[in-house]
């Protein structure tokens, strides 16, 4: 009974600690927000590490050539250019999305499928999670570029 | 009613005063069996959800072969890491890259028996970036990494029966040790009658050097010592960190019956060799080439195949050869354990058929060689006077004491089997202060942090060798138990009983901080330096060549590329080369194919493993992925097509069209 009452003593400690700092972190975050607690910013570029507009400027070909072998290694296995295949085609990404948000859907699939309406949207579409990749930002910038090259070809 | 109740209380009280009084007779005073209130206990061993424990326990498997990793003080287990077995659970042992592994000069080798694993070290404290293991059976050392907690290197030892007194790492890892259990003829596959032990069998003394980047094994040397068993060795630490020690039994040469035989005289010895001087000597050249035969088997680059090298000789030191570098310390009686305290000083060895705990001194020890203070040589090895070195001999300890850890503050922890206890004595006066019981019969024990300079007085662990009534009943067989107990106040407590896998033979546990900052949570697909790897989508593919047909396959939730294959004939040699292109943590992927004489392969994320299929009917033969991996698992799957040996059935490959 007593080592009952202790556990669950013990429980509630956590759960409340818990609570709490989750309690901080909406905090931290609800400057700015606007639907869904999330900022103008988030709505439109993502959630994740990229917070501020993409300089893009004129297509680097040596860019483009970085984030083909990376898209061959990491992302070809889901993505098709034209079609649905596991994930939804890339071939016009770039003409939907901000390169913002194609950045931080490569960098934080699993937040923006749990908390971005759009990324909710097409987790229910396609049922299967994107995974991370293990890609750093700025082959997750390179990985634009080759994007932007597609379109633009 | 009432006086009916009291009455019956009284009873109850007479009762359990009754008990009490016959518990006490059983087992000795209540209080020395620091039974610590369970409340008190289970807050002790309580580790929250989703919280961590504070130490890796790495338990040694014995005769399961492998090593299991414990958190403590909760005790959870964490996992397997199969070194010495094969391991259909994972695939370890039927991958083709893990088989070179297993090849030893006798073949390739399912099984063994794992007794001591050994963290390596840096300046005496155990570091957290390797864990050797012995194989008792057929003579091994195996070393597994930490930040995979993969096995990744397996050293056949030559010229050894039984290599118990292993693998114990000295204070810098300059070295991982060895030695014969069981003494042999040397000469590789003599063939001579067993009782000319006397003038054909020899013992040797291991010493492997560790690649300090790599951490890979070369045997750099062994030592040419007497036909006696040598039964566990250790390390010195701080002043005598240029020795390792080791006991011996049967110092009488028996080979049969050494139950009785080999327990003749009253002293066997501690050798103490001073493995600096040895290892300079073999630099210098005084060492022998000797012809052996023994495979190294590790992976040469970051994770493709094993390789198996076969090494043809040895460099043998022998003790007549050189200036002395070895001496033998008159020990009582079939000494087992030999364990050095934290300073360096104190040399204990477990006395299994003494009746007290003889303690050497390492700083006497050294003046009495000094002195010449000798009272004889077995095969011009120096035996030091008992008198000479013996700093204290502990009364009492209980019947048949084994293995002995230190807590840093003074005192020692002697595991007692056949009286079934631990006891704690004071490393100043000698003196036991403590005793406790353990459920039952207690092989090792080990200290958190143990076995280096700096242990730390927290946890014990005992590793019992049999269960008996502790748990639910499983059987007439049952699993080997672990005991934990709380030695950071003056008297031990037992907090904890918990079974494990095989028989937990000796562990170390070790601060978790030093290795959770090491742990690779993926292998990073850039660096997969496997010969069979799809590192582009685009190179997932099928090859013939003969009869050999190489399916390079990747796997992504939710599917494998290719995932329809035709063409396969009857009599072909199938390699599904499986890559699996995940960079997350713990998303594993693996394929079982139907009627595969062979295991499933589980590929951690960013890894390539091999599965090896001789399909010996025609038909249709659907595979899947066996590690349940997203929503959509059940979808994950795929069928090859065999056709006969002499069809014309062209090879293709397809996924989604």
């Amino acid at each position: 009974m007593r080592i009952t009452t202790i556990i669950v003593a013990i429980l509630s400690l956590f759960l409340f600690i818990s609570c709490g700092n989750d309690n901080e972190s909406q905090q931290n975050r609800s400057q700015g927000e606007t639907q869904n607690g999330l900022t103008e910013f988030e709505l439109e570029h993502g959630i994740g590490p990229v917070t501020e507009r993409v300089e893009l400027g004129v297509i680097d070909p040596e860019k483009v050539d970085k984030g083909r072998s990376i898209y061959e290694m990491k992302c070809e296995a889901c993505h098709n250019m034209e079609g649905r295949m596991v994930g939804p085609a890339l071939g016009d990404v770039m003409e939907r999305r901000s390169a913002e948000f194609v950045m931080n859907f490569i960098l934080n699939p699993s937040g923006m499928t749990r908390e971005h309406p759009v990324g909710k949207e097409l987790l229910r579409e396609y049922m299967t999670p994107m995974p991370f990749q293990n890609v750093t930002e700025p082959e997750a910038r390179a990985i634009v570029e080759f994007l932007r090259d597609h379109s633009n070809n | 009613m009432k006086k009916q109740k009291s009455n019956m209380l009284r009873g109850m009280m007479i009762g359990a005063g009754f008990v009490a009084v016959a518990a006490f007779l059983f087992t000795g005073c209540p209080s020395q069996q620091g039974m610590l209130d369970t409340r008190d206990a289970a807050e002790k061993v309580y580790v929250a959800p989703g919280e961590h424990d504070e130490y890796y326990a790495f338990l040694s498997g014995g005769y399961s072969g492998q090593l299991s990793v414990w958190g403590l003080p909760s005790s959870r287990f964490l996992k397997v890491i199969p070194v010495f077995s094969q391991d259909p659970e994972t695939g370890y042992g039927y991958s083709e890259e893990t088989k070179p592994l297993f090849q030893t000069s006798y073949g390739f080798i399912p099984w063994d028996d794992s007794h001591h694993p050994h963290i390596s070290q840096t300046d005496g404290d155990a570091d957290g970036r390797w864990i050797f293991i012995n194989a008792n059976n057929t003579p091994r050392i195996a070393r597994i990494d930490l930040d995979t907690f993969e096995t990744k290197e397996i050293i056949e030892v030559p010229n050894t029966g039984g290599n118990h007194a292993s693998s114990f790492v000295t204070s810098n890892s300059e070295y991982v040790i060895g030695a014969t259990r069981f003494s042999i003829p040397y000469e590789k596959d003599l063939d001579v009658p067993i009782d000319s032990y006397a003038d054909n069998f020899n013992g040797a003394l291991s010493f492997l050097s560790i690649d300090q980047e790599t951490g890979r094994m070369n045997l750099d040397f062994q030592i040419i010592v007497p036909p006696y068993n040598y039964d566990l060795g250790r390390a010195g630490k701080g002043i005598s960190s240029d020795w390792v020690f080791f006991t011996t039994y049967n110092t009488e040469l028996a080979h049969t019956l050494l139950e009785v035989n080999a327990s003749q005289n009253d002293k066997d010895f501690v050798a103490a060799v001073n493995w600096r001087k040895a290892a300079e000597f073999v630099a210098e050249g005084h060492g022998r080439t000797m012809d052996a035969e023994y495979y190294h088997n590790y992976y040469e680059g970051n994770q493709g195949f094993a390789v198996s090298h076969v090494k043809n000789e040895v460099t043998v030191l022998y003790p007549e050869d050189v200036e002395e570098f070895m001496y033998f310390l008159p020990t009582p009686k079939s000494p087992h354990g030999v364990d050095i305290d934290p300073t360096g000083e104190y040399i204990v060895a477990g006395g299994k058929l003494a009746t007290v705990i003889p303690v050497h001194s390492f700083s006497r020890m050294l003046e009495a060689i000094e002195n010449r203070d000798f009272e004889g040589d077995s095969n011009g090895i120096p035996i030091i006077n008992y008198e000479a070195t013996i700093a204290g001999e502990v009364e009492d300890p209980g019947l048949g004491p084994l293995h002995t850890e230190f807590d840093g503050d003074g005192y020692a922890y002697t595991s007692v089997y056949i009286s079934s206890e631990i006891v704690k004595w004071s490393l100043d006066t000698f003196e036991v202060v403590d005793r406790i019981d353990s459920y039952y019969s207690i092989g090792h024990l080990m200290i958190t942090g143990g076995d280096t300079k700096n242990p730390d007085k927290r946890y014990l662990v005992g590793l019992t060798k049999t269960a008996k009534d502790r748990y639910l009943p499983t059987g007439p067989k049952q699993n080997h138990p672990a005991q934990l107990y709380d030695i950071s106040g003056d008297r031990m407590q037992l907090l904890y009983d918990f079974p494990t896998i095989g028989e937990p033979h000796y562990a170390q546990a070790i601060a978790a901080n030093k290795i959770t900052e090491r742990v690779k949570q993926i292998y990073e697909m850039e660096e997969n330096d496997h010969p069979h790897a799809v590192r582009r989508v685009g190179d997932a593919r099928v090859e013939r060549d003969g009869d050999v047909v190489r399916v390079y396959m990747a796997s992504i939730r939710s599917h494998f590329r290719p995932d329809n294959i035709e063409g396969i004939r009857v009599g072909d040699t199938v390699y599904f080369h499986l890559t699996n292109l995940e960079q997350e943590w713990d998303v594993v992927h693996g394929i079982g194919i139907k009627g595969a004489n062979n295991a499933e392969i589980l590929v951690a994320p960013g890894q390539t493993k091999t599965l090896k299929w001789e399909p010996t009917r025609t038909g249709i033969y659907p595979f899947y992925c066996t590690a349940f991996c997203s929503a959509l698992h059940q979808e994950m799957q795929g069928y090859v097509r065999v056709s006969a040996a002499d069809s014309d059935v062209e090879l293709v490959w397809r996924t989604g069209n």
